[in-house]
This record gives structure tokens, sequence and C-alpha cells, in this order.
């Protein structure tokens, strides 16, 4: 496939294609959605061995300055000062009325230095957010760092050898390391519901450590493809799909995702954007909900497609949908009204004017196993 | 045994007796990745050219199959519905789709026969 002038593409490009990547288009680079072996082979392989993700495209910034932490709280519903160095956490970042702009992980590099990771498909946009409610701050863009993801159950063997500092590392921790002589900064995270690590380096540096990593026999290349259904196996929100500016995150079940000390009767309530209509919806409860669907047979229920309750009244819509290859049955997720949200609901989806029967379940469909010690 | 012909579509026809069996290409079903559902017409549907009347679904997005030719459906391949990884495995063999009784002037001038199907991917893909 030709690269188009206007099209980005990672460092990782030529290694992608010679893994018998499918290039496709996504938020401005060409990403490969699967390799030789099928998006069902990479999505097993990560669940049992350890998958190898380029994330390159992903938003890497640097907020430094005096009280970053205080200042970026008027834009997250997350308590960045009680955060450690080293320590991350998972945030949206809301709108002014309450809504989601994009979701990040944001990480506390020094005292006055968080280090965050945005969705590629938002990246300008929460640049220029920052700048325009931090400008006393300095924000940088890491346009020259590439990122990789490694996970899966063998992932903490490999990175334990390569680099034993990050080994020790606990779910949403990480830390400045060098591996094989290359500096990186290491998380034990990721986007999959498994064990495993990011790693964020000089894109100089990018094709010596992928190599290191693939010359182990257990990691192999996965696309955006099996990407997305082990995220939706974990029960994990892609931005875009299953919330956006239009979706408070109490509306999108994130409720966790608002720090205590954030929520009325806090040590510091509200004062971040959109933090009325935020406190609200997790005061008074919410007229619609994020819920997680196991559906009856194998027909795969997709994004856009309507939930109607047993009277045919339309009670939501489909955000995210497909088959799990980890369960071997169709899964989705899906804003319901409030009354259909409990565990054990039945519903049916309209897939090209048929019913398919399904049930509300509680997510992750597939137990996280993310390492918490 | 009757010739093989291909659609643009990347469908593949063996006309026999008045009957053609369809079912997609190899090259269609890379295309498509892991198949796991297989929705199939009824048998007795009346088929018009372009009507849809089938869907693959694979891992990652659902595609219509639309009718190469006019015709009645006689058969469908019930193996599909239990293993619809056999598109994945035989596309042109054991995960045929359908098989329609042709009307009686049928035409299938537009289609490629096997050679001209090998450029038409080459060219396309």
């Amino acid at each position: 496939m030709s690269k188009a002038p206007d099209v980005k593409h990672t460092k990782f490009y030529d290694y992608h294609v010679e893994a018998g990547g499918k290039m496709v288009p996504f938020a401005g680079y060409l990403m490969p959605v699967q390799y030789a072996g099928g998006i069902m082979q990479e999505h097993l392989h990560t669940r049992d061995k350890a998958g190898l993700f380029d994330v390159s495209h992903m938003g890497q910034v640097v907020v430094d300055g005096e009280g970053a932490a205080a200042a970026l709280e008027r834009l997250v519903p997350v308590d960045l000062e009680a955060l450690a160095i080293g320590q991350q956490t998972y945030a949206t970042f809301t709108s002014e009325t309450g809504g989601i702009l994009d979701d990040l992980i944001i990480t506390r590099w020094s005292e006055h230095c968080f280090f965050l990771v945005v969705n590629a498909a938002c990246k300008e946009q929460d640049i220029k957010h920052l700048r325009k409610h931090l400008g006393d701050l300095e924000i940088t863009y890491l346009s020259g760092q590439s990122l990789l993801a490694l996970q899966g159950p063998k992932a903490k063997d490999i990175i334990g050898e390569l680099t034993p500092a990050a080994n020790d590392l606990l779910f949403m921790n990480g830390c400045h390391t060098t591996i094989g002589g290359i500096e990186c900064y290491v998380t034990r995270s990721g986007y999959t519901g498994e064990d495993g690590f990011e790693i964020s380096l000089k894109d100089e540096n990018a094709l010596a450590l992928a190599d290191q990593l693939l010359a182990y026999d257990d990691v192999q290349w996965i696309g955006l493809g099996a990407r997305d259904s082990l995220r939706l196996e974990a029960g994990l929100c892609l931005y875009g799909h299953d919330m956006n500016v239009s979706k408070s995150p109490i509306e999108a079940g994130l409720n966790w995702s608002v720090s205590r000390s954030r929520r009325e009767g806090g040590s510091k309530p509200g004062g971040f954007l959109g933090s009325d209509q935020i406190l609200k919806h997790l005061a008074d409860g919410v007229a619609k909900k994020r819920v997680g669907f196991l559906i009856e047979g194998r027909a795969p229920v997709r994004e856009g497609a309507e939930i109607v309750d047993s009277q045919g009244n339309i009670v939501g819509v489909i955000t995210s949908g497909g088959f799990g290859p980890t369960l071997q049955i169709p899964i989705a997720m899906g804003y319901v009204d409030a009354e259909f949200c409990a565990e054990g609901t039945t519903l049916d989806a309209l897939v090209r004017g048929k019913n398919r029967p399904m049930t509300v379940v509680k997510m992750p469909m597939v137990p996280q196993r993310y390492f918490r010690g | 045994m009757g010739e093989t012909v291909y659609t643009k579509d990347h469908e593949w026809l063996v006309i026999v007796d008045g009957v053609a069996t369809i079912g997609v290409t190899e090259f269609a079903q890379e295309q498509l990745g892991d198949v796991v559902f297989v929705e199939l017409p009824e048998i007795g549907a009346l088929l018009t050219e372009g009507d849809e009347v089938a869907v693959i679904e694979s891992v990652k997005a659902a595609g219509e199959i639309n009718a190469p030719i006019n015709g009645t459906v006689v058969a469908v391949n019930e193996t599909l519905v239990d293993e619809p990884e056999l598109l994945n495995s035989s596309p042109e063999e054991g995960g045929w789709m359908f098989k329609v009784t042709l009307d009686e002037d049928y035409d299938i001038s537009e289609f490629m026969n096997k050679a001209e199907y090998q450029d038409y991917i080459a060219v396309n893909a």
C-alpha cells in the first residue's frame, strides 16, 4: 500500500508491513488493523502469551511547572496532589457541560511534572485545551517519542529479564529505566485487561527495543483489531464510541474515575470543568448508563444497533460490539435507560431487522489480571 | 462439472444443469478475516441480481453478500451455521453458501473466468 503524503506513520511502519500488517488509516496514521495471524489468533495470543502493540500514534504530553497538580485538577476530576511520584491514574478531560473530551492516563514524574498519554484522534485538541487552560505551565508534546505496549501473562517474565527494575512495579506505576542500554519510561499498565507494560522511548531507539522484545518466541505484533476485542472483553471504554462529549463520566459508568476528594463531602469537591453537572449526576443518578451485554447466539451486535425492551420500545443503543474471542460469543456495550441497567436484565438488539436477545452483565466480561502485588 | 466464474464482488459461481452454487473467493475470505457468523437466505427465496442475500460477519465487521444473478434459492449450506470458520478454511469448496436455480435465459457473460479474476484481484488488491 502506498503512503499518502498527508498520512503519518510510526517508526514501526516497515516492521508492521514485514509482519503482514494490513495497514489502514486510523486517526491520521497508517496503522496495522491485523497481521498475518488474524484478529482471533492475535487476541488469544495476548491472553495466553505476550502481545506487542505499537501505540506510538497516541499523544505523549508533559505538563511541567509550579502548581501543575492543582492546575491540572481543574481539567480532570481526580486527585493529582495525592498521586505519588511514579504513580499513574486514569482520568477524563471533562467539558464545561460535564461531557468527556478525551480519556487519558496521567503519571506523576516529579513534584511539578506530569506525563500524559492521550488518544491519537484527540491529541491536537487536547494540547490546545491544555494550553488554553494552563497558560502558566509548560506543555510539551513529545513528538519524537514512540510508545510500545507489551501485554499478556508472559510480559512480566520478559520485562523482568530485560529490566529487573520494572518487574517490581505494581499496576499503574512506572519508572525510568534502561533496556539493553536504551533509556525508557516503563509503566505497568495497558488497555487489554492483562498484566502488562507500556514503554515510552525516543524514536531513534524504537526499532532496537522492538528487536529485543520480538526476539522472544512468546512475543508477536498485535493489531488494532485485537486491541479492540481485548479492551471490549475487559469492559474498557473506547473514546468516540463508548464515550464522547455528550456523555458524562457517570453516564459512562466511570464513577470510579472521579476521586473521592473531588466529590461532594470530599476535601476539595468540584472545581473541575463541568463539575456541577457531574456531581449532580453522582448525587441524583443518571437517566441513561453504559452497561455490558452478552449476546445469545453467534451473530455479533455492533455499534449503532438499537436496543429494545420486550414491548419493542427503543430503550438504548449499542456503542461497541463484536465477537469476544476469549469468550467465543458476541459481546457488546451500550447505553440504556436506567431502569434496564440491572445485571440480568434481558433486552433485544435489532440487527438487520432481527431481534437478537441479550443480557446485561457485569463488566469486565473477561476478568482483568492486573498485577496489584 | 461446470466452469467456475467470478464476480467483481469476489463471489464464485459453478453452474451445473441450470443450478448455480455460490460462495465467496479465497481473496474475499482473506479480506474478511476470521468469520464468526453467517446469515443465509431462506430456501425458496426469489433473488434479483443485486439483492442482499446473505451476511458474513467476521470478528471485525459485517459483510453483505449480494445476489450475483437472478434465481430461486434451492439449498443453503447449513454447516456454516455451526462452523462459520469453514468460510476461511475452505471458501471455494466446503464453505459454499447457497444454490439457486437460474432463469432459463440466464446470462453469465458479465462474469470473469479464473484467469480474468486473478488479473482483477492483482489490480484491485
